[in-house]
C-alpha cells in the first residue's frame, strides 16, 4: 500500500473519530440534563449556593460565601495553605460594605 | 485521479518517506506533541464542564444570601433581622438558613451540617451524601456518633445516602433537623446562620441589596449572578496552578516551532537542490515542507483531543485527581457532562497546527526558490 | 540541436572576488551524437553542461534548442527555435523534466530512501498514473540489472549500482537528452567500458549525448563524435 494512503486513511480515522466525539458530546449534553435532576433538587430544597469540590476549608467548600479576608482569617499574614488556593481566584466581587454590582450579566 | 489531485498524493508520499527517514525521532516528536495537546484539551474540556455545571446547577440557588460580618468575619445573624428584611418591598421570601461545619476526627475528614424542615426527615435521623459514606465507612440505617464542642456525642442512624449522582453538590452533606442542629452545634435559638432571599422580580435585586445594607450596615448580601461569578473564576487561567500548566504548553509549542525555524541544515538544503534539479518546481518543493508540517501537527491535534475527551469524560480526568484533590480528605466523585466549546477548540487547532506548520514552511522559503545549480554548489 | 551564443556565467554572491566559469562560449552541439567536453577542473565544463540543463541562467548571452523541447512544451512548433535563457521559471522547470537527464558526478541520490522511490522521484510533480510510472521504473531498472534491489536503500549500494540508480532516474521521464558530469570517475575500466555500452544504446535510441570526462576511456572512444575541449571557460579546440 501507499504509504500516502495509510497517512490519509489514518487522518480520515481520526477525523471520523473527532466527528463521533463532537456528536457524544451532542447527545451527552441533552442526557445530562436528567442526570442533573437530584442534584436540582437539593439545590432548590435546601437553597445551596455552592459545589462541592474541594473540602479543605471553609473558604474553599464554599468560595461563593468566602470573602477576600476568608483566606487570610486566621493570620493577617497567612499564606495560602491548600493547593486549590492555586485553582480558585479571589472572588471578584467588591468588599463587604460597598454597594453590589449593577449589573446581572447574561450566561453565554 | 485527475492530475492535480495525483501530484499532492505523490509529494506526501515523498514527505512520509523522508519523515521515516528519522523514524524514532520523528515518532517521539509527534508523542510529546500529542501529549501536550492532550494534556492542554484536557484542562480545557474540564474546566468547560465544570463551569457549565456550575452555572446549570446554581440557577435554582437563592437570588439573594445575606450574612452578617463581625470584624469582617462571617457572624451568625439573629432571626429579627430575617423579619425587618421580609417587609422590604420586593421581597417574596426569606428563609433562614442552618449550617455550619463538622470535623469527624476519626477519618479527619470536614463535613458540611445542614439543617432541612423536610417531612421525610425521621427523628433523630440523618440523611447524608455518598462522600460521607465512603469517607466514614457508613451506609444506610448505621449509627453513627456526632460529637458537640462540648464533649457529648449524639447518636444518629441514617436513614438515607443522598443520590450519587449528586455528589456534586452534595458529597459532603449531613441533614439533619433544625433542633438537632442547635443541639449538637449549642447554636442558640434566635440566631440563624445566613439568610436566603428571594427576590419577587430578580432585576429588583441590587436595590433590595442596597436597602438591606443601609438598614443594617454589618450585613453583607450576595447576589446570585456574585454566586455564578465565582464559579466562572475557578480554574481561572490566572490561577496558579492552571499558568503552570499553560505557560510550559506554550513553551513546549514554541520549542517544536523553534527547532524547525532556525532554518535547514546544509543537507537538506542541498536535498532541496537536487529535487529542484530533477524538476521539482519551487512549489513542489513548499507543498512537500508543508506535508512533513501538516502531517505531525495535525496528527498530534486530533489524537491529542481524542484522547483528552476520553480522558475527562470516560475516565473523570482521573490523571487530574491528585491535583483536584489537594489536601481534602473526602472528595467528590462525580461524571460530568460535555461541554465542548467550538471557539476554544478552534483556537487549540491553531496554536497547534499553524505555528508549526509555518516553522516548517518558511525557513524553507529561500531554499525552494534557489536556483539548483547554486543549491547543490554550496 | 542546441545553440549557445556568446555565453557567459559569473558567479558573484558572497565571492570577495566575481569568479567566472563560462566566459563567452559559442558552440553548436548536434543532436543525436554524443559530444564530450574534456579540459582540468576548472576548465567551466561542469558549469556549462548545467546552463544547457536549465539548471542555472547565464549571466549573458543565448541558448537556444531546436526541436529538442516538443514533449515538454506541446504548445510550441516543433521546428521552432527555443530560447531558454529567458524562460519563466515554470516552463524551465518543465524542459529540465522532460527533456533533459542529468547524471551527476556525485549521483546525488536521496539518501535514506529506497531505489525505485530515488527513481521515481522527477515523476512526482507531473501527477501521472502511479502504476504506469512505476511499471517505467521498474522495466528501467531491470534493464540495468538492478531488479534485485528495487526495495533497497540506496545507501547500502556500491558505486557502480548507485551509478545505475542515477542513469535510471536520469532516464526515469525518457528525455531527448542525457547529460553525465565525470560519469567514470569513480569505475575502474571494467565498468567504465560498461558504461561506454550503455551510452551507445542510448545513442542508437537517438538521444542527444552530452558528457564531461578526463578519462580517456571516454573522450578516446568511437563513440564520440565531438570533443570540445575547455580552458578557463572558454573552448579550445573542437574536434
Amino acid at each position: 500500500m501507499r504509504k500516502s494512503t495509510l497517512c490519509l486513511a489514518v487522518t480520515g480515522a481520526l477525523a471520523a473519530l473527532f466527528l463521533a466525539m463532537l456528536a457524544h458530546a451532542r447527545a451527552e449534553a441533552r442526557a445530562g440534563t436528567a442526570r442533573r435532576q437530584p442534584s436540582l433538587e437539593l439545590v432548590r430544597r435546601l437553597g445551596l449556593t455552592d459545589l462541592c469540590l474541594f473540602t479543605e476549608a471553609r473558604y474553599t467548600r464554599h468560595p461563593a460565601m468566602a470573602d477576600r479576608h476568608a483566606a487570610f482569617q486566621d493570620h493577617p499574614m497567612a499564606l495560602d495553605h491548600f493547593p486549590s488556593g492555586s485553582l480558585l481566584a479571589p472572588p471578584a466581587f467588591p468588599s463587604p460594605h460597598a454597594p453590589p454590582p449593577p449589573a446581572i450579566p447574561k450566561h453565554p | 485521479m485527475r492530475p492535480p489531485l495525483q501530484r499532492y498524493r505523490n509529494i506526501l508520499d515523498f514527505a512520509l518517506s523522508s519523515l521515516l527517514r528519522r523514524k524514532g525521532r520523528n515518532l517521539a516528536l509527534l508523542s510529546v506533541y500529542a501529549l501536550v495537546v492532550f494534556v492542554i484539551a484536557s484542562l480545557v474540556f474540564f474546566v468547560q464542564a465544570l463551569k457549565h455545571e456550575a452555572r446549570e446547577l446554581l440557577v435554582q440557588a437563592p437570588d439573594m444570601v445575606v450574612q452578617r460580618l463581625v470584624a469582617g468575619r462571617h457572624d451568625p445573624m439573629p432571626l429579627a433581622q430575617a423579619e425587618a428584611i421580609r417587609a422590604i418591598r420586593g421581597v417574596a421570601e426569606v428563609q433562614p438558613r442552618l449550617w455550619g461545619y463538622y470535623y469527624d476526627p476519626v477519618y479527619g475528614g470536614n463535613l458540611t451540617v445542614m439543617a432541612t424542615e423536610d417531612a421525610d426527615l425521621a427523628p433523630d435521623a440523618i440523611w447524608i451524601g455518598a462522600g460521607v459514606a465512603r469517607t466514614m465507612r457508613v451506609k444506610e440505617s448505621d449509627m453513627v456518633p456526632l460529637r458537640g464542642y462540648d464533649g457529648q456525642s449524639t447518636l444518629f442512624s441514617i436513614q438515607k445516602v443522598l443520590a450519587e449522582s449528586s455528589e456534586l453538590v452534595s458529597a459532603d452533606l449531613v441533614l439533619m433537623a433544625p433542633k438537632d442542629v442547635r443541639a449538637l452545634f449549642h447554636f442558640p435559638e434566635n440566631l440563624a446562620t445566613d439568610l436566603a432571599v428571594q427576590a419577587g422580580n430578580p432585576r429588583e435585586l441590587p436595590t433590595i441589596a442596597a436597602k438591606i445594607v443601609e438598614l443594617y450596615p454589618d450585613s453583607r448580601p450576595i447576589l446570585k449572578a456574585e454566586l455564578l461569578r465565582t464559579y466562572e473564576a475557578v480554574f481561572d487561567w490566572r490561577g496558579g496552578l492552571m499558568v503552570v500548566v499553560l505557560a510550559s504548553a506554550v513553551l513546549s509549542f514554541i520549542i517544536f516551532a523553534w527547532d524547525k525555524a532556525t532554518g535547514l541544515s546544509a543537507e537538506e538544503r542541498k536535498e532541496i537542490g537536487v529535487l529542484k534539479s530533477l524538476g521539482w518546481e519551487s512549489a513542489d518543493v513548499l507543498l512537500l515542507k508543508f506535508w512533513e508540517g501538516t502531517v505531525i501537527s495535525v496528527t498530534a491535534y486530533l489524537s491529542g483531543v481524542l484522547l483528552a475527551y476520553a480522558h475527562v469524560f470516560f475516565f473523570s480526568a482521573s490523571l487530574f485527581e491528585h491535583a483536584l484533590k489537594g489536601w481534602s480528605v473526602l472528595f467528590p466523585r462525580y461524571r460530568l457532562v460535555p461541554a465542548l466549546d467550538g471557539y476554544q477548540l478552534t483556537v487549540l487547532f491553531f496554536l497547534t497546527v499553524l505555528p508549526y506548520t509555518a516553522a516548517t514552511l518558511v525557513p524553507s522559503w529561500r531554499a525552494a526558490t534557489v536556483d539548483p545549480d547554486a543549491a547543490m554548489r554550496s | 540541436m542546441i545553440e549557445l551564443a556568446q555565453v557567459v556565467k559569473t558567479y558573484e554572491a558572497g565571492l570577495a572576488t566575481p569568479f567566472t566559469a563560462v566566459d563567452g562560449v559559442t558552440l553548436s552541439i548536434p543532436a543525436a551524437r554524443l559530444t564530450v567536453f574534456k579540459g582540468p577542473s576548472g576548465s567551466g565544463k561542469t558549469t556549462l553542461l548545467t546552463l544547457i540543463g536549465c539548471m542555472a541562467r547565464p549571466t549573458s548571452g543565448r541558448i537556444h534548442l531546436h526541436g529538442l523541447a516538443a514533449d515538454a512544451l506541446p504548445h510550441l512548433d516543433a521546428t521552432e527555435a527555443l530560447e531558454i535563457t529567458s524562460l519563466p521559471e515554470r516552463f524551465l522547470t518543465a524542459i529540465r523534466r522532460r527533456t533533459f537527464g542529468f547524471i551527476f558526478q556525485q549521483f546525488n541520490l536521496v539518501r535514506g530512501i529506497s531505489v525505485l522511490e530515488n527513481v521515481l522521484l522527477p515523476t512526482y510533480p507531473t501527477g501521472e498514473d502511479p502504476r504506469a510510472v512505476e511499471a517505467r521504473a521498474v522495466a528501467r531498472l531491470e534493464s540495468l540489472g538492478l531488479a534485485r534491489h528495487l526495495r533497497a536503500s540506496v545507501d547500502r549500494l556500491s558505486g557502480g549500482e548507485a551509478q545505475r540508480v542515477a542513469i535510471a532516474r536520469a532516464l526515469i521521464n525518457d528525455p531527448a537528452v542525457i547529460i553525465a558530469d565525470e560519469p567514470t570517475a569513480h569505475l575502474d575500466s571494467r565498468l567504465s567500458e560498461d558504461f561506454m555500452g550503455l551510452m551507445s544504446q542510448f545513442k542508437e535510441a537517438g538521444k542527444t549525448l552530452l558528457i564531461t570526462s578526463h578519462d580517456p576511456i571516454v573522450y578516446d572512444s568511437e563513440l564520440a563524435d565531438r570533443v570540445v575541449e575547455m580552458r578557463d571557460g572558454r573552448v579550445v579546440s573542437e574536434a
